[in-house]
């Protein structure tokens, strides 16, 4: 039954399999790779009304529209904002979740804890629309909630977002808000697989609540922490720019703005499609060493990479 | 022996303090759903005579929710967009990646490591938002329903959780069906579909929630507002910092002179989140189930 067979035989056995792969692979082709190729107009000079051959046929102006960007006070702005606003959402986000997890696990109550639970996922399916509506009303001058409570204290009500030095708190705990909950289920999973004798054990060893959290849970868990925590540190530069662009104005920009609302508005709004493909491009070449250094740090350390 | 009713006591103040706490959690999950529901019922009249912020109207005001009422018209519209939407994307996206999962799973097909290569790589690197706008352009398919679609058709992270699902199942039951005579569209349609059931209605919850929420494509892609979903008019409203005359519908007449009220703001919302929280209940469990699949490694 060993004998080789000739590759036109497989190709021929797999026949229908490859007429099922064939969409997608067509699909991968026009809707990734395309624009892939498309990314050559960042050391072009093209123009809008160029049309689609001006991609082909327009000026090779080397790394022009990278120096611009180097040189102008955006680039250095830019990467702080991204990458603050990603490392406090995870510095936030990621114990929180954990902590969310260990507290609704030593939870009695199995209706009060599914309750909590599914009053805490709930957030997660709202749209960035309609957390940011949320936010903005919460946060309004006139009739937000804070207001309010500043107000009764005495305060002076503040313009939350018209002030560069809130935009991160909103962004984060308006973050948190949506996401604690969603984000502790895989932690739940992995605290309900653990082992319940070693439960028992500690307890009969006098072994107080906290320390068996401390003792059991957190290290039975480990290894899905370190996994999550790969995935959010490798992202760390990807910051979406759907939540910012609902919630910033120019007159926050100087926190607000991210590598992503730049090309957006640089790019699409602005019609530089070169200058906004080339601060993108520059924006996915850091995110991608990210992801990969991650990954290969996290192997070198000897935990599981994401692949 | 004289130890243990510490212990005991310990632990009843430990669940006091987790209880509260947890309460405390969603109380601060709430509140921000029910300030909105409020202040969607306070008249402006009120607001001139307590001032802005009121928690709890003394009579509610429906007003706000009658000029969504006379303004139907629009936000029927913009549903049936965002219907299309959910459902023939979410029905292409599963032929789609369906078919390609399949292809993807079998075990020494020719030529698979490079498939599975060149899906990899779109995960690492992508053309960006200005050349896929470019691209939606060339096609033809600005200010058409359809650029809500195509560019999305395969989320490839849900792609490869389905290919380990197919992957899963024994190759003994796929055979004993080519045995029989089936070929392998047949051994997709007659075995592993029914054998990952749910596990496939979890990810086409996925795709129609993402769906149900987009916004963002149809705002660079699609200029008609006709063809604009709800997330999209509810943006164009909250988002209003003066009259909405452009918008050329019976919603818009009556917000036309001035910017809408944060009454009208509230209700709008109110009017999105909605249909959520009514399907919420019933679906939640199948996105719990989902995450955990999904995190399962590859």
């Amino acid at each position: 039954m060993n004998h080789k067979r000739s590759l036109w035989y497989y190709i021929k056995r797999d026949r229908f399999m490859y007429l099922l792969l064939l969409p997608g692979v067509l699909w991968y082709f026009i809707f990734h790779y395309v624009p892939m190729y498309g990314v050559i107009i960042a050391f072009k000079d093209y123009k809008p009304f160029f049309g689609i051959e001006g991609i082909f046929t327009s000026k090779w102006v080397g790394l022009q529209w990278f120096r611009k960007f180097f040189k102008s006070v955006y680039c250095a702005r830019l990467l702080k904002n991204t990458f603050l606003l990603s490392f406090y959402s995870l510095a936030v986000n990621f114990p929180s979740a954990i902590l969310l997890a260990l507290f609704l696990n030593e939870l009695k109550g199995k209706l009060f804890k599914k309750t909590v639970q599914t009053i805490s996922y709930l957030p997660h399916f709202l749209s960035a629309v309609i957390v940011c509506g949320i936010v903005r009303e919460m946060v309004s001058t006139d009739s937000g909630l804070f207001n309010a409570l500043i107000k009764l204290f005495g305060g002076k009500p503040i313009p939350f977002l018209s002030r560069p030095e809130w935009f991160r708190t909103i962004y984060i705990s308006s973050g948190l808000w949506q996401g604690i909950g969603w984000s502790s289920i895989i932690y739940l999973a992995a605290m309900s697989g653990l082992d319940q004798e070693l439960y028992d054990a500690a307890r009969i060893d006098g072994a107080g609540v906290l320390k068996r959290m401390r003792h059991i849970t957190i290290p039975g868990i480990r290894q899905v922490i370190s996994i999550q925590l790969i995935l959010a540190v490798g992202g760390i530069l990807s910051v979406g720019a759907e939540k910012i662009l609902l919630l910033y104005n120019p007159q926050i920009y100087s926190t607000a703005d991210v590598i992503s609302t730049y090309v957006y508005r640089e790019g699409l709004g602005n019609q530089n499609y070169s200058f906004g493909t080339a601060v993108g491009l520059f924006g996915s070449l850091v995110h991608m060493v990210l992801i990969l250094g991650t990954n290969f740090i996290a192997k070198k350390m000897g935990e599981e990479g994401i692949w | 022996m004289k130890r243990k009713p510490f212990y005991i006591s310990g632990e009843k103040i430990f669940q006091v303090v987790d209880v509260v706490l947890m309460s405390m959690l969603a109380l601060i999950i709430i509140i921000p759903f029910f300030t909105v529901v409020m202040t969607s019922f306070v008249s402006e009249a009120e607001i001139a005579r307590r001032g802005s912020f009121i928690m709890i109207p003394e009579s509610f005001d429906f007003s706000a929710y009658w000029v969504l009422w006379n303004g139907r018209k629009a936000i029927i519209h913009a549903y049936s967009n965002t219907l299309f939407r959910v459902f023939v994307g979410t029905a292409l996206q599963m032929a789609m990646t369906i078919c390609f999962a399949y292809g993807l799973s079998r075990k020494g097909l020719k030529g698979r490591g490079i498939i599975t290569t060149y899906v990899f790589i779109t995960m690492l690197f992508g053309g960006g938002l200005i050349p896929n706008f470019m691209l939606v352009k060339s096609l033809g398919l600005l200010d058409s329903r359809w650029s809500m679609i195509f560019p999305g058709l395969i989320s490839t992270w849900n792609m490869l959780v389905m290919r380990n699902f197919f992957m899963a199942i024994p190759d003994s039951l796929k055979e004993a069906a080519i045995i029989d005579g089936a070929n392998d569209v047949q051994v997709l349609t007659r075995v592993v579909l029914p054998l990952s059931k749910a596990s496939i209605a979890t990810i086409g919850l996925f795709y129609a929630v993402g769906h149900w929420n987009a916004w963002f494509d149809a705002m660079i892609y699609i200029n008609d507002k006709n063809k604009l979903p709800m997330q999209n008019l509810l943006r164009n409203i909250i988002t209003a910092t003066m009259g909405l005359d452009d918008m050329g519908s019976g919603l818009m007449n009556n917000l036309a002179s001035k910017p809408p009220t944060q009454a009208m703001r509230s209700a709008v919302i109110i009017v999105t989140v909605l249909p959520i929280l009514f399907v919420y209940p019933f679906i939640q469990k199948y996105f719990v189930k989902g995450v955990m699949v999904g995190s399962v490694k590859g």
